[in-house]
């Protein structure tokens, strides 16, 4: 695996002047809580990511229960409305900005040095600085809940003008965005250089893992459509302190103004959510069907379609707002075109485990549940794309149930199913398959007790962001609160399972799974690997 | 002298970056208190700005240490090529937030006010009268009566005055390229001085707004999009005239060859992007 011939990778102390450059100092961490503050290792900041992500899975999921709990039966139980609306909007917020995307970010760092033979992420300091902006910016985001007037509340997309007659909270809000955006584009940009500047030789483009594809096209995602958000917000900080009239028709502005840029970033954003599930759904696949991914090329330029239509479909969120029916048209098209690639994807997937030796592991059933149940929100959302009969559907239930069948058995599946996937060569132990797929059971069963009947409220016309509904509306919202909360209290299994890898269990192999070297450059590290790896290059076949 | 090393260099701590976290917080936490109407805020604005700001000097000090010192191979050197070109990608796309925005506002927002196009029922029911005409503060005449920015007078100049920086930068490349420190360094100086030149008259222009045009930040639409388009480019032309201060300084003390001046050029692509900027300023903000 090591020849001379390659280039050899140091490992620098700080101090780097201390004389012994050729040297290979092979450090392991440093002691005590300060690693943790001051690392620039690839695996250390991984692994911030992923226990932040974690932990604002759960305080997200807390305030998902607090809205289910309260629409558990009509009337008024347990909030006022004031505080109901400050739930969905954090609820919103954080389960985006602080567990999906920090979580991918995770799986990002961890693998893709190990995935392209790289001694590390490209820039290890700015690296460190994009995970240690999101504690602060959450902080910032989190003290609005103890303001006059509370948290945000008038929904995660922060509309004008309602979002501007509320209290204290908006600045806080709006530089916690800005935060937020400046880790996503330093974490982007991160990502784009290592790969494009650390692959092991021979390590061409087309041999790139999917997992490692999706990211870079959503690293360039985030890198455009972030800072547009960030001027969109900036624009409500000065139309609410300043008095500009960006979104005051008074004027001359137009509050239209404001979702035409928060789409413009919003649609992609859901995209920068979701192409990572489909990488890490496009590893794990061809791991336990034991055959190469079927269509990896057709793979990789679907993917980059979707991240090219991405930015031509964002008023598609918007057809009630009152676009010119040439927009409407426009966008109801441009939309229904994304099923094509999407539907090649979901078509590669099942052609790869077609024939395929398989064996049904916890990683493999949340991939094949994933398969399965985003593509049900892929047609809820086909259906949506239809303008005319979008107007029916907007802002109900319906809406509701589609995005959420698209995050939650779609993106939190995908993560599922990579933390167990990888969990043995993060660990070095494997998890208990007991548990996990207990854990998987409850999640797949609940989930959709939780938002299939959301679908039928929505077409029977309940809207969405209101604590309260009428009567018929009553026994799906009962039946949906159910699975809400065995959906909610099954994730502790899933903590449970993760915390019992960290502290031991069964010897993991370097290889994991069965053949899974053939798959990838990670599995022929040892498990759990060695603090650098590829401080030489590998050999690429 | 910097010479290619022959590793990736992988620094083993970063001490920086949790101290720009909290000097970063401390700013904007404190912005947003005097926002509020919070007497704390000027503080911890003031401590933060304080905090990030020597964090900026130890962290670019700590990366001119070790480059003066020859540890960073041309890979290293490719990282942070490929890193500042994809940070002002992002940088050209904040400022096309705001450019749409004064796009739509001209293209469909204001005429939609005044009558026209299919979503004109809004000037019968709520605006009746109202003449869409751009410049205009909207049919509210938010800000009162003001006089818009003519494009031929201080912008024509400080186009004339970028234009000839992004010239003496590239003169300034070339004096590198060649070896020759003194053509350098006279580029460089001459380039920062129509920076900051720049600024000035821009500082000027806007004080002449305020004062005799009431044009201001609140006049409607069109203050907001002139003061935010243009106060966004002044700042990063600030931004960039400082870091090519920077650049002339470690330039006198002849940090840069001929192989090696990663510095150098970030700053001057930096300097073309907001040269770019500004042309699309001068034609979409002041002449059109």
């Amino acid at each position: 695996m090591t020849e001379a011939t390659h280039e050899e990778y140091a490992i620098h102390d700080e101090h780097f002047a201390h004389g012994h450059h050729d040297e290979h100092d092979h450090h392991g961490p440093a002691k005590g809580f300060m690693r943790w503050v001051f690392t620039t290792n690839h695996k250390d900041i991984g692994t911030l990511y992923l226990v932040t992500a974690l932990i604002m899975f759960l305080v997200g999921g807390a305030m998902a229960l607090v809205i289910r709990a309260e629409l558990f039966e009509p009337g008024m139980q347990y909030v006022d409305p004031a505080f109901f609306n400050q739930m969905t909007t954090l609820h919103a917020l954080i389960m985006v900005f602080g567990a999906v995307m920090p979580a991918f970010v995770g799986f990002a760092n961890w693998m893709i040095p190990m995935m392209i033979g790289a001694p590390d992420m490209a820039l290890p300091r700015m690296n460190n600085w994009s995970f240690w902006i999101l504690p602060f910016a959450f902080t910032l985001l989190a003290s609005t809940l103890f303001m006059e007037g509370g948290a945000p509340a008038a929904g995660w997309t922060l509309y004008p003008p309602l979002v501007l007659q509320g209290g204290a909270h908006l600045p806080f809000a709006i530089f916690s965005v800005h935060l937020l955006g400046m880790s996503s584009i330093m974490g982007a940009i991160n990502i784009i250089v290592t790969v494009f500047n650390m692959r092991a030789p021979g390590m061409t483009l087309m041999k790139l893992p999917l997992f490692v594809w999706t990211w870079v096209i959503t690293a360039f995602l985030l890198i455009a459509v972030m800072p547009v958000f960030a001027g969109a917000v900036t624009m409500l900080l000065t139309d609410k302190f300043f008095g500009t009239s960006f979104f005051n028709a008074a004027g001359g502005g137009d509050p239209v103004l404001y979702q035409h840029l928060f789409w413009f970033f919003g649609h992609p954003e859901v995209y920068i959510m979701i192409l990572p599930s489909f990488g890490v759904i496009s590893t794990i696949i061809p791991t336990f069907a034991r055959k190469p991914l079927f269509g990896y090329s057709s793979m990789v330029y679907a993917t980059a379609s979707i991240g090219f239509l991405s930015f031509i479909v964002w008023a598609h969120h918007q057809y009630t707002v009152g676009m010119p029916l040439a927009g409407e048209l426009y966008f109801t098209y441009a939309t229904m075109l994304i099923a094509v690639p999407t539907g090649v994807k979901v078509f590669n997937w099942v052609a790869t485990m077609w024939k395929g030796a398989m064996t049904f592991e916890t990683p493999m059933l949340f991939a094949i549940a994933f398969v399965v149940l985003f593509t049900m929100g892929g047609f809820t959302g086909l259906m949506m794309s239809i303008s005319p009969a979008d107007l029916q559907y907007h802002d109900t239930y319906f809406i509701v149930a589609h995005f959420h069948y698209v995050l939650v058995p779609g993106a939190v599946f995908a993560l599922f199913a990579g933390t167990y996937y990888w969990l043995p060569k993060w660990t070095g132990h494997m998890y208990d398959e007991k548990l996990g797929k207990l854990h998987f059971w409850l999640s797949t069963v609940s989930v959709n007790v939780l938002f299939f009947p959301q679908h039928f409220l929505g077409l029977a016309g309940m809207p969405r962001r209101i604590p309260d509904y009428a009567v018929q509306f009553a026994e799906f919202n009962a039946m949906s609160s159910v699975g809400a909360f065995i959906f909610g209290f099954s994730q502790l299994i899933f903590v449970w399972v993760v915390i019992k890898a960290i502290r031991g269990g069964e010897k993991a192999t370097d290889e994991v799974w069965e053949g899974a070297s053939e798959h990838g450059l990670e599995w022929t590290l040892p498990s759990p690997p060695p603090y650098h790896t590829w401080t030489t290059a590998p050999d690429i076949k | 002298m910097a010479t290619s090393a022959a590793s990736y260099y992988i620094p083993h701590k970063a001490t920086w970056p949790i101290v720009g976290s909290i000097g970063l917080t401390s700013l904007l936490a404190g912005f947003a208190n005097y926002l509020n109407g919070l007497s704390i805020g000027p503080t911890m604005m003031i401590l933060g700005a304080g905090i990030l700001v020597t964090m900026l000097v130890g962290w670019f000090g700590t990366v001119i240490h070790e480059s003066v010192a020859g540890i960073y191979s041309d890979q290293v050197d490719h990282s942070f090529r490929w890193g500042m070109i994809w940070f002002i990608t992002s940088e050209v796309f904040f400022f096309s937030a705001f450019f749409g925005a004064l796009y739509y506002a001209r293209i469909y927002a204001l005429p939609w006010l005044g009558g026209e196009g299919e979503l004109g029922v809004t000037n019968e029911i709520l605006w009746k009268g109202f003449d869409a005409v751009w410049p205009s503060n909207g049919p509210g005449k938010v800000g009162g009566e003001f006089e818009p920015m003519e494009a031929w007078g201080i912008p024509a100049l400080n186009t004339l005055i970028l234009l000839t920086s992004g010239g003496t930068v590239t003169w300034a490349h070339w004096g590198l390229l060649a070896g020759n420190r003194g053509q350098l360094v006279k580029g460089l100086i001459a380039t920062v001085a129509l920076g900051f030149l720049f600024v000035i008259l821009q500082a000027f222009e806007y004080h002449e707004a305020y004062t005799e045009m009431g044009l201001t930040l609140g006049s409607g639409i069109y203050g907001s999009t002139f003061f935010m388009l243009t106060g966004f480019h002044g700042l990063h032309v600030t931004i960039g005239a400082i870091i090519l201060t920077v650049v002339l300084f470690r330039s006198i003390r002849g940090h840069f060859s001929a192989e090696h001046h990663f510095a150098f050029e970030a700053a001057a692509w930096y300097w073309h992007f907001v040269d770019v900027v500004w042309l699309g300023l001068f034609v979409f903000v002041y002449w059109l």
